[in-house]
């Protein structure tokens, strides 16, 4: 299993079309990937898990991903969170 | 085999085409226990599946015919029915409780409803409705409906609907939509000026168009007899192929007259203007002789969108009407919105009448933000033509009042920024309120110029919804009662040098014409394809002649004695 923490620094939050490339993103892998933030812990495959988090500026989140293919998936995931600056 | 119906001819001109039908399908059923899960469980993949693959087509419709924006949505959509949080509760649903897929659907999504709608963040509120977007979908197809897409249509085809509302009819292909059919509505619904806007035949009220037409049938849309035959026989096909180009050649003979003034056989100048709601009408208007623009309803820049129009999307609309007209006049209607004509991002409460209720410049003076930006985007505009504005279902002086002076603000301040406004706006007011016919003569000496909104003065005089089939008979145009309102307006209009326009319906319709050019007024503004036809009457009437005419209908007690006068004259 590998873990990586972020801090959101995207002034909107996670919405909308960030939302979308982390899910899109995700589903590429077949590990189980979550994203958990405020102690709640949703299955980051899932747009409506991840918009139910509600997540704002400011926001300490931390990605999880178990399986086979782990490694690729959270560089995958990290890329994008930067590229997009959404959190680092 | 042939039938046919009948309506009301809404807009003028034939079509012969198949039906598409544009109706919301029926999505009830009923909670049952499954024996077979496994099978149940299949059964809502292939759902899935389904919408899905619609959904993609869609998608790559919208992406190459409205743009990436627009084809944003329906990836979230497809993210959705992707989403294992959103179909494995489904599965397990039908697993343990033994449901029927569509339960398991219905109880699923509610609960992801729930937690959305509940959200402080309007963004994510609103995320609500592509779940429900997306459950309609799936379940359409576990009970086998189709959900009709206005904007895939890719034939030429005769819509068929209940009703048309702005945003369907904003949503349909010109190219393709040849005409529609309405269960309801009548000359002055939407969905009829619509038509008349778009330049297609339309035949609305016929009560049963969507229970007698199936999607695909053969129609014949008669837009000026107001019959539809469904499935006609050839030989009637010819004989409409031949009639539609009669009309044509009648258009033809109309064209000529496309340059010349609008003037009656003694020598008496009126203007014939058009209705316009998008600054895409302004080329419809040019091309049938309009002298201008006398109602440009603002309220349709405000509809089918998410959010107020900014003042920079105003005032590029308007600057590109103004221009578009070419130093013609223009006269623009503040927003009119409420009544029938609600925005998604306007939320008001419901209300028990709302045609006379909050709207048109009554909400304007209380969400004066929105007031204002429009009228600086009107104001900044203004150097680019002959600009007039006029305020909707102004009651009292007060509202006048009120409304010239935040016009006035708005101007000082864009004369503070430096910002170039014309000094020659003339403020107008729509006379839609019996109140305000009656006391015109004091609200003469204040505005600069009347335009008499028929369409609500005849349902406001009449105390008769004009949405409302069964009081349809008391729309009446030509009922004395209203002749004499129009004229105290047209007379106290004139008693103070100024002028009086006509925007509703009545203004284009060839009985009234006569009695209207009598009745001394100066502006018939109509649908922009009524204009040519309207001018080829006026050269024929004398204006002496309908004076006496005007005077002598004033003096009927009944609306039939004034028509049955009309046509005796007309003749």
């Amino acid at each position: 299993m590998v873990e990586k923490t972020y801090t959101v620094v995207d002034s909107t939050g996670i919405h909308a079309r960030p939302a979308t490339l982390l899910v899109q993103t995700a589903s590429k892998f077949s590990s189980d990937i979550s994203l958990e933030y405020k102690g709640k812990k949703v299955n980051l495959k899932s747009i409506m898990g991840v918009m139910s988090l509600g997540i704002g500026q400011g926001a300490e989140i931390k990605i999880t991903a178990e399986g086979s293919d782990e490694e690729n998936a959270l560089n995958a995931i990290d890329e994008l969170l930067k590229k997009e600056g959404l959190a680092e | 085999m042939s039938t046919m119906i009948k309506g009301i001819a809404a807009s003028s001109g034939i079509a012969i085409a198949k039906a598409y039908r544009l109706v919301e399908p029926d999505l009830s059923f009923s909670k049952t226990t499954v024996e077979d899960t496994e099978a149940e469980i299949n059964r809502l993949r292939k759902a899935f599946d389904e919408a899905r693959s619609q959904v993609e087509g869609i998608k790559n419709y919208a992406h190459e015919n409205l743009g990436a924006d627009k084809a944003a949505i329906f990836d979230a959509h497809l993210l959705i029915l992707n989403d294992p949080e959103m179909v494995n509760p489904m599965e397990e649903k039908i697993q343990n409780e033994k449901v029927n897929a569509e339960s398991a659907l219905q109880e699923t999504t509610d609960m992801f409803i729930t937690i959305f709608e509940s959200m402080d963040n309007e963004y994510m509120r609103e995320r609500a409705a592509d779940i429900r977007d997306v459950r309609k979908r799936v379940l359409a197809s576990l009970l086998n409906v189709t959900i009709p897409n206005p904007s895939l249509i890719s034939e030429e085809v005769i819509v068929v609907a209940e009703d048309l509302t702005p945003s369907d009819t904003a949503q349909l292909n010109r190219n393709f939509v040849k005409g529609f059919t309405t269960d309801i509505g009548g000359r002055t619904s939407h969905s009829a000026i619509m038509a008349r806007s778009l330049e297609i035949p339309a035949v609305v009220g016929t009560k049963t168009a969507t229970s007698d037409i199936n999607h695909g049938d053969l129609l014949i849309l008669d837009g000026l007899s107001g019959e539809v035959h469904i499935n006609p026989t050839e030989e009637l096909v010819e004989i409409y192929k031949k009639k539609h180009e009669e009309y044509k050649a009648q258009l033809a003979e109309w064209a000529k007259l496309l340059n010349e003034p609008s003037v009656s056989k003694d020598g008496h100048h009126v203007e014939l203007v058009a209705n316009i709601g998008t600054p895409n009408d302004v080329e419809g208007a040019n091309q049938n002789g309009a002298e201008g623009v006398g109602l440009f309803r603002t309220e349709f820049l405000y509809m089918g969108r998410d959010e107020f129009p900014s003042e920079e999307d105003q005032f590029n609309s308007y600057k590109a009407v103004l221009e578009g007209m070419a130093g013609k006049p223009v006269v623009v209607r503040t927003l009119d919105i409420g009544g029938d004509k609600e925005l998604s991002y306007l939320k008001l409460p419901a209300e028990m009448n709302p045609f006379l209720g909050f709207r048109a410049i009554r909400l304007c003076l209380e969400h004066t933000d929105m007031f204002r930006t429009q009228l600086r985007a009107l104001l900044r505009a203004s150097v680019y033509g002959n600009l007039k504005i006029m305020f909707p279902m102004i009651a009292t002086l007060d509202e006048f009042r009120r409304a010239k002076q935040i016009f006035l603000e708005e101007k000082e301040k864009l004369a503070n920024e430096g910002i170039p406004t014309s000094d020659s706006i003339e403020l107008g007011m729509m006379v839609e309120i019996p109140s305000s016919a009656v006391l015109a003569d004091q609200f003469a000496k204040e505005v600069d110029f009347f335009s008499i909104g028929t369409n609500d003065l005849i349902q406001y005089t009449m105390a008769a919804d004009r949405m409302n089939e069964r009081v349809s008979y008391l729309y009446q145009p030509y009922n004395p009662s209203i002749l004499r309102l129009i004229k105290m307006v047209i007379d106290a209009s004139h008693k103070e040098g100024k002028w009086t326009g006509m925007c509703g319906e009545m203004a284009g319709d060839e009985t009234a014409i006569p009695l209207l050019l009598g009745l001394g007024l100066d502006e018939f503004s109509m649908s922009a394809t009524s204009i040519l036809k309207a001018r080829s009457l006026i050269r024929k009437l004398s204006k002496a002649e309908m004076e006496q005419l005007a005077n002598e209908a004033l003096q009927k007690s009944t609306v039939d004695e004034v028509i049955a006068l009309v046509e005796k004259a007309v003749q």
